[in-house]
């Protein structure tokens, strides 16, 4: 019987990336367990989309994907701020631009 | 009329019955929301049918009174949904030929004359879709993966399919006649085992009696089960 042996060998992790209905880009909504992509993105939609927010799913095995290092934070995401030339501040962005 | 949709009234509560027996015990959480899900979506359709099946009686059965008064000599389900679910193989084998018998069943309904019919069959044709998708899926993976899956597979399909044949009983009668459903379900199945690698079972023994009211002795435990509450404490209301 399933369920009933507690630890069974479990398939692949995937993160899952789902489009909003009105959005513009996927974002990350969590994770699932699934043996391969096809039914990852079955899942997906059972987990994540069952009130129709989303119109768009991307799933990727959680092996795919690399992360920045959390002990290298301040190289990575605190540059120096006193050298202002390296930020993008000094022009004024037009009228109309979208999505910006 | 009546007696159509009270049929396919039954086919949808007592397989959505059965799939909710699976609620925590499926081999996975992704899977065993699924299963609830594809569950959900057959009691959905079973309270549109069952309350149109009273209204059209005109006796003042409703959903509730339909679902939970009647023996089992009184319901009209097919026997495939009533069998256990054995193991997921068998499950699975039982949810994609149920599916691949719905699917066009509801899609020929959504086209037919009475309109709430109509209706019902082009919201609950979208489901169908879904739910004969999952079942493919794992069909072919269970059929085509080990030795020990496809084998599974293989008893499953061969264990269900003789109680497939009692879906196409021809009934020139209903809105839409079971027996024209045949070819598109053929297909569908013979796609979908090949992809597998399994066989077609050989058609032979033909159990029916489920739109007569003659059941398997699988289905008044079920009943018994899913009726207890009603009977004990007729109306109740959560």
């Amino acid at each position: 019987m399933p369920g009933q042996h507690g630890m069974t060998e479990r398939t692949p992790l995937w993160e899952v990336f789902v489009r909003a209905r009105r959005g513009l880009s996927h974002t990350h909504v969590g994770s699932l367990h699934a043996p391969d992509a096809e039914l990852a993105l079955r899942n997906a939609r059972d987990l994540y989309t069952r009130r129709q927010e989303g119109v768009s799913i991307w799933v990727v095995p959680a092996s795919a994907i690399t992360a920045s290092s959390p002990d290298e934070k301040d190289a990575f995401f605190d540059p120096a701020a006193d050298k202002v030339y390296r930020h993008p501040t000094f022009y004024e962005v037009p009228d109309g631009v979208a999505h910006l | 009329m009546f007696d159509f949709a009270l049929a396919l009234g039954d086919d949808a509560l007592i397989a959505a019955q059965r799939l909710g027996e699976w609620t925590s015990r499926a081999p996975e959480m992704e899977e065993d929301i699924a299963l609830a899900n594809i569950a959900l979506d057959q009691l959905g359709a079973a309270r549109l049918l069952l309350t149109y099946a009273g209204e059209l009686e005109g006796a003042g059965r409703d959903e509730d009174a339909l679902a939970y008064l009647r023996g089992d000599r009184e319901f009209r389900n097919c026997l495939l949904v009533e069998l256990p679910n054995g193991d997921f193989a068998v499950t699975m084998a039982k949810l994609f030929f149920l599916a691949a018998y719905q699917l066009p069943l509801y899609t020929a309904l959504s086209g037919c004359a009475d309109e709430r019919l109509a209706a019902i069959g082009a919201k609950a044709r979208k489901e169908s879709a879904y739910h004969l998708d999952h079942g493919s899926l794992w069909v072919k993976r269970l059929g085509d993966g080990t030795d020990e899956s496809h084998r599974r597979m293989q008893d499953a399909v061969d264990q269900v399919w003789p109680y497939t044949h009692e879906l196409f009983t021809a009934d020139p009668a209903a809105p839409v006649d079971p027996a024209t459903l045949r070819a598109d379900f053929d297909a569908v199945v013979s796609a979908v085992l090949d992809e597998a690698t399994l066989t077609r079972p050989a058609d032979g023994w033909a159990p029916g009696g489920g739109r007569a009211g003659v059941h398997t002795e699988h289905l008044s435990y079920l009943l018994a089960e899913m009726q207890v509450l009603h009977r004990a404490h007729p109306g109740a209301k959560w």
